[in-house]
């Protein structure tokens, strides 16, 4: 039952969004501001796991290609499509899911808990579509552009580890990356990108946007939130796993 | 002017208002009292719009809030500045993009024009020169001047205070209540003003509401509450030996001066 309640005042929360915006300004400035947050703000933690992801790829990848049968190249296919299909969008959104996640949701619980929200709400302003509309549609936008750039990253990287640790030779490794490429699969990584990134942006407004109490139910709803939006990426990966390919 | 008529409301089985009904006339401050869990902060949400009342009406100027539309309540919303406990104020803006927040969202002024307000209501509130400053780097009483400056950037016409003077020392919560008061006869606003400190009820007091246990206990102005004959006012408003001294003085003056002595 409480599932049920907590379910329906989520989807009032994302109705409430829409709404005709007070001063379209303020909001592309908060949006940009998001932007900002969201996508710089998470960039380095994105280059440096995407880079390490490449890399342990192909070295583990390596190890288990014993048949001599098997070609060098196809580690530049395995690692490539590891990237796109798996490990950039879905390693990625559980990264964000603590970084952007838990921001979104002790921010918004900060301003509930010190009376921001309801100051704005005084003030006339739709909270809903001023303060979470803008986080969800930056996430949309910049959270697949993130996993566009740590696929790539990702690909270079187990190119680079595998040419310094002689693994292959890049040229190989090359070969491998433009063996049967498939474009159905960006197609497949993108639709996931932006599945994870309304999971990990919109799940935490959520739990910031209703608590109560004080600074310690704002930490266990940030909690809670990284947990939650986890799980349902993991969810979500499966099902779109299972509908798409 | 404000009337609220039959206000009930409750939470799960707790009553915390019980048919309350109240006038706020403007041009006064007007004081809710009552003790800790008294359902003087839950009347305050209930007039300003952030709960609904499971009855009654709360009618600001012939306008029934709760029968508005979203738009024409978002409206009504503009008219009215509001003072939170803890200032509110946002933590990522300074004091001058706090206070022009308000004149961003709703207005079409220029910068220069919006710059010139941030800085007439600062200087307003005793805090000029504070502009590029974050609440961060600001004490408590003057978070609240800034809270206030935000509150009265849009002129108002509505003002609500809740607890003012939590947290401050007495010197700066007299300087917080004269604020107040100047503000309300100088702009001609409806003041609504939450307290149990006592010394704002007798300073600002023009119009006050003694809440016992979700309901309207008594009314008055500052000087009725000295002579009132309420016990529980009485119990409540002078719990303590140095306020009952207080009191017995100030009737003892009172009676002197009908005497002619």
């Amino acid at each position: 039952m409480r599932f049920f309640t907590k379910f329906g005042q989520y989807l009032l929360l994302l109705k409430g969004m829409f709404t005709r915006p007070e001063n379209p300004k303020i909001y592309w400035k908060e949006f940009m501001h998001q932007c900002v947050e969201i996508g710089i703000g998470s960039l380095p933690i994105v280059v440096i796991i995407s880079l390490f992801l490449g890399a342990v790829t192909t070295v583990q990848t390596a190890y288990q290609l014993v048949s001599p049968l098997v070609p060098l190249s196809t580690i530049g296919q395995v690692v490539r499509d590891s990237m796109i299909l798996e490990l950039a969008p879905t390693v990625v959104s559980i990264v964000l899911a603590g970084v952007v996640g838990s921001k979104i949701a002790s921010e918004l619980g900060n301003m509930r808990i010190s009376e921001q929200i309801d100051a704005l709400e005084i003030m006339g302003i739709n909270t809903k579509a001023y303060l979470v509309l803008p986080k969800i549609a930056a996430a949309l936008l910049m959270i697949p552009c993130l996993i566009t750039l740590s696929a790539f990253l990702g690909i270079w990287g187990g190119r680079t580890a595998a040419d310094l640790s002689n693994i292959v030779a890049a040229d190989i490794f090359d070969i491998g990356l433009r063996t049967h490429f498939s474009p159905f699969n960006v197609g497949f990584a993108l639709s996931k990108a932006y599945t994870f990134a309304f999971i990990v942006s919109s799940v935490p407004a959520y739990y910031g946007y209703y608590v109560t109490g004080g600074s310690l139910e704002i930490g266990r709803s940030s909690t809670t939130s990284v947990v939650v939006s986890c799980i349902l990426v993991l969810i979500a990966d499966y099902a779109l796993a299972a509908l798409l390919l | 002017m404000i009337e609220i008529q039959h206000i009930k409301k409750s939470f799960g089985e707790k009553t915390i208002l019980n048919d309350v009904s109240l006038v706020m006339e403007t041009g006064k401050c007007n004081l809710i009292i009552g003790s800790s869990g008294s359902g003087k902060t839950v009347l305050l949400k209930c007039i300003v719009g952030l709960f609904t009342p499971d009855e009654g009406h709360v009618i600001y100027d012939g306008q029934s809030m709760t029968e508005l539309s979203v738009q024409d309540r978002k409206e009504l919303r503009q008219q009215i500045g509001m003072l939170f406990q803890g200032s509110a104020l946002f933590d990522s803006m300074t004091v001058e993009q706090n206070i022009k927040f308000p004149l961003d969202m709703f207005t079409d002024l220029k910068h220069k024009d919006k710059i010139k307000k941030v800085n007439e209501v600062l200087a307003r509130v005793n805090m000029e020169g504070a502009n590029k400053k974050f609440p961060s780097e600001i004490s408590g009483g003057m978070k609240k001047r800034v809270g206030i400056a935000r509150s009265i950037v849009l002129n108002p016409k509505y003002l609500f205070c809740d607890e003012p003077n939590s947290g401050l020392d007495p010197q700066t919560s007299l300087v917080i209540d004269k604020l107040i008061k100047d503000l309300t006869l100088e702009y001609n606003i409806t003041t609504v003003v939450v307290t149990h400190d006592m010394n704002s009820v007798m300073e600002i007091g023009d119009h006050i509401f003694y809440i016992y246990q979700g309901h309207k206990q008594w009314e008055g102005s500052n000087k009725d509450i000295i002579h009132s004959k309420d016990e529980k006012l009485n119990q409540f408003i002078f719990a303590s030996e140095f306020l009952q001294d207080a009191k017995q003085m100030r009737m003892m003056e009172a009676e002197k001066e009908k005497a002619g002595v």
